[in-house]
């Protein structure tokens, strides 16, 4: 079971606490956006074999959004970090990085 | 090849079964081949075999990063039916069930299939009225299914306790011509097939890279080497992004963990299959006696081939409440697959964005009751370049066209 420290509340939260939102720092578009944009926003995803950057919220806890860094081969967790942000926090990269020097690393 | 048949079996029994040659052959990839599939799972296996059969195309090769069958054709619950809502799917569906109805025949390979009927439950008012809905459907469809009472269930599936407390069963929709077939055997079947046409079906062979010159594919880095390729199959399920990602584009897809477990084998004591797809739970007691159960998905992207814990304990929680007897049983074993969910929760067989490149893949958690009819669709649309009329629907740009198969709300999640 995936154990996320919610970074709002402080809380280690147990998977069953939480829900996933999916792909985090997506771009978002709207009305009066292209068709290509649109679609990449609504539905193309990255689903990297690896590092996966991610959107969960404590549902059942505090409430709030939050993002995870983390791995889909292993499920290894690399960090969570505040949702008000556009890109993920250097040092969190850095400590990325350094556990998997092959990263190709964060790309928007 | 060496035909299986019943003479074939006493003939080798007069020789200690000396005589049995290997189903199919495993030869080194030669440099080039006119069509390359990437998967040697059910829907790669059928899309050569109806290249070979429909079309002649025989100088094909199928590359596999495993082993034959071992991804999510082996590891499915091995449920058919082709009760579908939308006419797009229903169409593929039903055209795969009735080719399964024949293939034991076809591929000269017993593959079990074994048409015992399935029932979906409903649960909820919401359910029958959706059920109801799809029967009709089905009926302009031209697939047999019907909607029958609690009381019918029940004589179908003696098991059952209707009066469950938090989700009584309130009837069904029915599809006698549903059922189950051997999965292995499935793959199997084709690999032998088309190893007998003079395919070359390549294991342990991993794609590390896509070759593409003025916008057209023009071969594959493997393991073993590089090989050349006029045209090119991507069919490799819960990997397609990253396939995808090799060739160059992207896709609406995401990766997640389907779970399925088995109950040590008992007597036999249920002969239907029984999907309750408000619990996310689906059962039907094999050939060996073991119940198969097959449970919901995890929701966050996964490639670790296993899955969430707690989302057995539902799918078993909730099967406990409708066939109480289960909860004496002991599990066996639990597994996990890789499924590729698209955004409307059907599959993509599709040309794309890269000339000459072909991709099959999106079956999300219902990829076994459709390879036979997958195979054949993805085979039209290698062939000719173009989709015919059963792929037609299932492009890629119907994403950005906003024309979608919505089968995720009339099949829930239990596709």
């Amino acid at each position: 079971m995936l154990l996320l420290n919610c970074p709002c509340c402080g809380i280690d939260a147990d998977e069953t606490e939480l829900e996933a939102g999916g792909e985090a720092h997506i771009t978002r578009h709207g009305a009066g956006a292209s068709d290509d944009d649109f679609e990449t926003y609504m539905f193309m995803r990255k689903n990297p074999k690896g590092v996966h950057f991610e959107r969960w919220r404590h549902a059942y806890g505090c409430g709030k959004w939050f993002h995870a860094a983390r791995c889909t081969m292993t499920l290894e967790v690399f960090g969570t970090y505040s949702a008000q942000t556009l890109e993920p926090p250097k040092a969190l990269i850095n400590k990325i990085k350094k556990k998997r020097p092959d990263w190709e690393g964060f790309v928007k | 090849m060496k035909r299986y048949s019943a003479f074939a079996i006493a003939r080798e029994a007069m020789r200690h079964h000396t005589g049995w040659e290997r189903a199919w052959k495993s030869p080194e990839p030669k440099k080039e081949y006119d069509v390359v599939i990437i998967g040697a799972g059910g829907h790669g296996l059928a899309t050569a075999f109806y290249l070979g059969k429909n079309f002649g195309i025989t100088n094909v090769a199928v590359i596999e990063k495993g082993w034959l069958g071992g991804g999510n054709t082996g590891r499915n619950t091995t449920i058919i039916r082709s009760n579908y809502l939308q006419d797009e799917s229903a169409a593929i569906f039903e055209k795969a069930r009735s080719l399964y109805e024949t293939m034991s025949k076809d591929l000269n390979y017993n593959v079990m299939f074994s048409p015992r009927g399935v029932i979906m439950l409903a649960q909820t008012e919401s359910e029958i009225r959706g059920y109801k809905r799809t029967a009709h459907a089905n009926n302009l469809q031209g697939v047999a299914t019907q909607y029958i009472d609690a009381q019918k269930v029940k004589e179908l599936c003696p098991i059952i306790e209707l009066s469950g407390p938090r989700y009584p069963v309130l009837g069904g929709l029915w599809q006698p011509r549903g059922g189950t077939a051997r999965h292995d055997a499935v793959a199997w079947g084709y690999a032998r097939a088309c190893s007998d046409m003079g395919m070359d079906i390549i294991q342990q062979c991993e794609v590390t890279g896509i070759t593409r010159k003025n916008g057209k594919v023009t071969g594959v880095e493997t393991a073993k080497g590089y090989i050349k390729t006029k045209k090119l199959g991507i069919v490799v399920a819960g990997n397609s992004g990253h396939l995808a990602d090799m060739a160059g584009f992207r896709l609406p897809v995401e990766s997640v963990a389907l779970q399925a477990m088995v109950s040590e084998p008992i007597k036999p004591c249920m002969d239907v299959v029984i999907m309750a797809n408000t619990v996310h739970g689906y059962l039907s007691q094999s050939d060996k006696g073991e119940m198969v159960i097959g449970g919901g998905t995890d929701v966050f992207n996964n490639y670790t081939q296993r899955g969430s814990f707690h989302h057995i304990e539902e799918t078993v929680r909730a099967l406990v409440q409708t066939f109480p007897m289960l909860s004496r049983l002991k599990m066996l074993r639990q597994w996990g697959g890789i499924v590729d969910m698209t955004g409307d929760r059907s599959a993509i067989i599709s040309k794309t964005p890269l000339g000459n490149c072909f991709i099959n893949c999106g079956w999300g958690t219902g990829g076994f009751k459709t390879i036979p009819g997958s195979g054949w669709a993805m085979a039209e649309l290698m062939a000719d370049g173009e989709p015919r009329a059963l792929a037609a629907p299932f492009t890629l740009d119907r994403f950005k066209e906003g024309r979608f198969i919505d089968e995720s709300v009339a099949a829930g999640v239990a596709h």
